[in-house]
């Protein structure tokens, strides 16, 4: 029973179905969204879809590379494919081993044959194409000296009995081995590049962070290390990661540009960094270093890479009290807009001058859009018109009240809460737009002025011990493939006999020879070579002739 | 930045690269319906035989198999033959004409011309009409042009009408070399498959025919028995092909199983090159070599198809149909990728170019 089971396994049929089950699993993945590519897609779907969603969710749909089923496939299919490569790695063993196999009886029923006459005796002429078959794996037999092992050999055509006349001398012949090899190499590769992306998504990790560019309003550089996943923004650690051993780096964001054609399309993301790594970390000893998109830094085995920038815009607010303050936010690129609109809010929770209760009274948000060169179209509504910051202005919606962020629930840093305002405890005050350097006040006698941007780029930080040899199996895959595409298995075999000549009996001894070739392999293609091969018997020996290919 | 004069150069040869795929077209329309009503070449009738004989479970070892792998030209009529001839010319002129227009539009913007759909589209059609040159040149099976030729045109036109975006330079997240490796590989190899996808749909339609045709025969052997029998079964399986079908003018089952196979065995490493190339360009430019972006995911799953064409082929019960259902699949995973992931569902590969 778990016999039969496990030949059904590693059974080509199975494996094939495997194989189509495989590409048909793939395909939600790449139809539906999913969880780990894009988060508020998937819930924007899953809000969409009430009924169905759920239903996909509880199975895994948006999360297809991770299900169970998904899992069970691929497992199974890769348990057939060692089932099925172990048997053949121990069977091409043994082959190479044992001689090829002893001729058929007829071999003009071959796919290739031919019959010629040559002069000399068995095994002058015997002597003749085993010269000319250098390169070959090749046996001379004498009469009756037939295999008796090879009639087991499963994939010679079963009507052809291996047995040879009495007095006759065959040649056997098998070129293309390594066919064979290529082909074990491709399947073992595939199982080794398994094992690499399992330890990737065990031992690696992912992490992003959001870096203002140059100084911020104090004169500070902001400066990311990354000795803790605590200070990523976005952290997404394999399954033995738990943070405590990261090895840590520091960067921080000199300056950072973006260039862009007449029409807007941006040419070239290029942000200046300084790093330090290793032992450097937390001393004086800075890295210059520059970071475009296709050229990460690398750094041992972290690799940091420039992913997305946006802009920061900074306000200083005065208070009704005299007591001004800056401050900065970075705003968030509005979704498929080419020149940079950008959204966010600035939450003041601790307004100078007031205690107690009255804090929560008095907390201040300025939510709005900013844009880098700014157009007002029909007079009021903000747009932007280019991705550069040539003409930069903010429109600006002021609230002021409870910002509900004291219960302790997660809010975005570019939102408000919007249920404050539903609820009355955010109130809503006036709104303006704001070219850099003008002010809107408030009806407490507040003054919020828009004084500047800093432009900000998204890292990434990716570690996969794993890759390298990924990329090993990789190539391997594709050399065994090849291996196994290009190179044909062929197969020739040559019965000398003597010719009956009564008349010349004087003369040197003639020999007929019948030469078949059976090509092991779907792609035939082998007529020229057999040609060549059909002439050897007729070829005079010399030593260092061409070999036969 | 943009030459404008030799854009312009390249959107006429682009145009009359399409005028001269439509010619083409229409030429190997009627070089293909005209061969209505001629007798089936040796290596059909050849194979019409085999398949007769092991549906009535005799042997098959009756004729080589190398024998029906050789296509024949038939005699046609001379005006269908002119039309044949013409069919051939126009479709080298027309490929010539888009070679020169990819060409332009890469000298133009001094950069790989793949950066959009457009251009990808314009490649595609280049390759797979040179690949197809290549494959008539050597099997001289012209009826498969028509096959080509239809999505060829329709590509062409598609990217002529719906994709059509002027000469520019690329985003940055295009602007590696590794572009030039990744996208013109897998430009090439989708190219080549586009051959194998129309070989293996004609197999399809081929082998569908010549059942029937094996059922008529069965049914004209069986009058045929009633009297005394005898051998009417070349002279009767010539005259049932004969009026039957245009499907009777297509290459041999053998031949088209051939072409399939041989164009999928050169496209599939290169395919396998072009997704390691797009992993290493990954690495460099997302902070990883896989994803599970829908496009790689999607291209993941045309590999797995070809992979088990390839198994297929050599395992007993897939030969055949069945192998040729899985070429056809694979196409048509490709042809998916191409446009219903890059228009439809957004991911990193998101480049097409159209808002």
């Amino acid at each position: 029973m778990l016999r039969n089971l496990w030949r059904q396994l590693t059974s080509m049929r199975v494996a094939l179905v495997l194989l189509f089950l495989l590409a048909l699993a793939s395909l939600p993945g790449a139809l539906l969204p999913q969880w780990s590519l894009n988060q508020s897609k998937t819930a924007q779907y899953l809000l969409d879809h009430p009924t169905l969603g759920p239903w996909l969710d509880r199975l895994g749909f948006f999360d297809v590379f991770a299900s169970p089923w998904y899992s069970a496939i691929y497992l199974l299919l890769f348990t057939s494919l060692v089932g099925c490569l172990l048997p053949r790695c121990w069977e091409f063993a043994q082959q190479l081993r044992t001689p090829p196999v002893a001729a058929p009886r007829n071999l003009a029923r071959l796919p290739h044959h031919a019959r010629v006459e040559v002069t000399g005796t068995p095994d002058e002429v015997a002597a003749r194409i085993d010269a000319g078959l250098r390169g070959w794996r090749r046996t001379v037999r004498a009469g009756g000296a037939t295999g008796a092992g090879a009639a087991s050999d499963g994939r010679s055509p079963g009507s052809l009995v291996p047995r040879s006349p009495d007095s006759s001398v065959t040649v056997s012949a098998e070129k293309g081995y390594l066919r064979e090899v290529g082909n074990l190499v491709f399947h073992l590769s595939l199982l080794g590049l398994l094992l690499a992306i399992a330890a990737g998504r065990l031992f690696g990790y992912e992490g992003s962070v959001i870096l203002n560019a140059g100084q911020d309003l104090d004169g500070n550089p902001s400066v990311f290390c990354s000795s803790s996943p605590a200070n990523y923004d976005n952290f997404r650690p394999g399954l033995t990661i738990d943070g405590t051993d990261l090895s840590p780096f520091c960067v921080q964001v000199d300056s950072f540009h973006a260039g862009y054609t007449d029409l807007g399309q941006a040419v070239e993301f290029d942000a200046r960094v300084q790093y330090q790594a290793g032992d450097e970390v937390f001393s004086d000893v800075w890295h210059p270093a520059n970071l475009q998109v296709n050229d990460p830094l690398r750094m041992g085995g972290e690799r940091l890479y420039l992913l997305g920038h946006g802009f920061t815009p900074q306000f200083q607010v005065t208070w009704p009290d005299g007591t001004q303050r800056e401050y900065e936010q970075t705003f968030q690129p509005e979704n498929g807009d080419p020149n940079f609109l950008s959204s966010g809010a600035v939450k003041i929770s601790d307004p100078p001058g007031y205690v107690g209760d009255e804090v929560r009274e008095h907390q201040l948000a300025l939510v709005g859009l900013f844009a880098p060169t700014a157009w007002l179209q029909d007079g009021n509504f903000l747009v932007s018109v280019f991705p550069e910051p040539t003409d930069p202005a903010v429109a600006i919606q002021a609230y002021r009240g409870d910002l509900g962020t004291e219960d302790g629930t997660a809010q975005s840093v570019f939102t408000i809460d919007t249920d404050q305002v539903d609820n009355g405890e955010l109130v809503e005050l006036d709104r303006a737009n704001l070219a850099i350097g003008e002010s809107m006040t408030l009806d407490d006698g507040t003054v919020i002025t828009f004084t500047g941007f800093r432009e900000w780029v998204s890292l990434q930080t990716s570690y996969d011990p794993a890759q390298t040899w990924a990329l090993v199996f990789a190539v391997l895959l594709l050399i065994g493939l090849m291996i196994s595409l290009v190179i044909k298995r062929r197969r020739v075999w040559y019965r000398i006999a003597v010719l009956d000549d009564a008349g010349s009996e004087s003369a040197r001894p003639r020999c007929v020879v019948h030469v078949g070739g059976l090509a092991r392999t779907d792609q035939a293609g082998y007529g020229e070579e057999f040609d060549r091969l059909a002439a050897l018997p007729d070829r005079p020996v010399e030593p260092g002739a061409r070999s036969g290919r | 930045m943009v030459n404008e004069a030799l854009a312009r150069w390249s959107d006429l040869a682009f145009e009359a690269a399409l005028a001269g795929y439509v010619v083409a077209l229409a030429c190997y329309a009627i070089d293909f319906a005209a061969r209505r009503g001629a007798v089936p070449t040796e290596a059909e009738a050849a194979s019409v035989r085999i398949r007769q004989a092991a549906r009535a479970g005799g042997t098959t070892t009756l004729e080589a198999p190398g024998h029906i792998g050789t296509v024949q030209r038939r005699t046609a009529r001379p005006m269908a033959e002119r039309f044949g001839t013409a069919a051939v010319v126009v479709t080298v002129v027309a490929t010539a004409a888009n070679l020169l227009s990819v060409l332009f539009r890469g000298l133009a913007v001094s950069r790989l011309p793949l950066a959009n759909m457009y251009e990808y589209a314009s490649a595609i059609c280049a390759i797979a009409m040179v690949c197809w040159l290549i494959v008539l040149a050597r099997t001289k099976a012209r009826a498969l042009g028509l096959f080509v030729l239809l999505p060829v045109t329709i590509l062409a036109g598609v990217a002529f009408s719906v994709l059509y975006v002027p000469a520019g330079p690329v985003v940055p997240a295009l602007n590696s070399y590794w572009k030039w490796i990744h996208v013109s590989t897998v430009s090439i190899s989708s190219s080549i498959l586009l051959v194998t996808g129309a070989a293996s749909v004609l197999y399809l339609l081929r082998s569908r025919y010549e059942r029937r045709l094996v059922a008529d025969q069965r049914a004209v052997t069986d009058a045929a028995a009633a009297p005394g029998g005898g051998d009417v079964f070349p002279g009767s399986v010539t005259s049932v092909a004969a009026d039957r079908s245009l499907l009777s003018r297509l290459p041999s089952l053998a031949s088209l199983d051939r072409i399939a196979y041989r164009t999928a065995i050169v496209a599939f490493p290169i395919y396998t090159f072009a997704l390691i190339a797009g992993a290493l360009w990954a690495e460099v430019a997302w902070g990883r070599y896989w994803g599970w972006d829908p496009k790689e995911t999607c291209a993941f799953v045309s590999w797995v198809l070809y992979a088990g064409y390839l198994h297929a082929r050599a395992t007993a019960g897939w030969r055949g149909r069945p192998a040729a259902w899985i070429a056809v699949v694979g196409f048509a995973s490709i042809i998916f990728n191409l446009f219903f992931i890059n228009m439809v569902v957004s991911g990193l590969h998101s480049y097409a170019g159209l808002n």
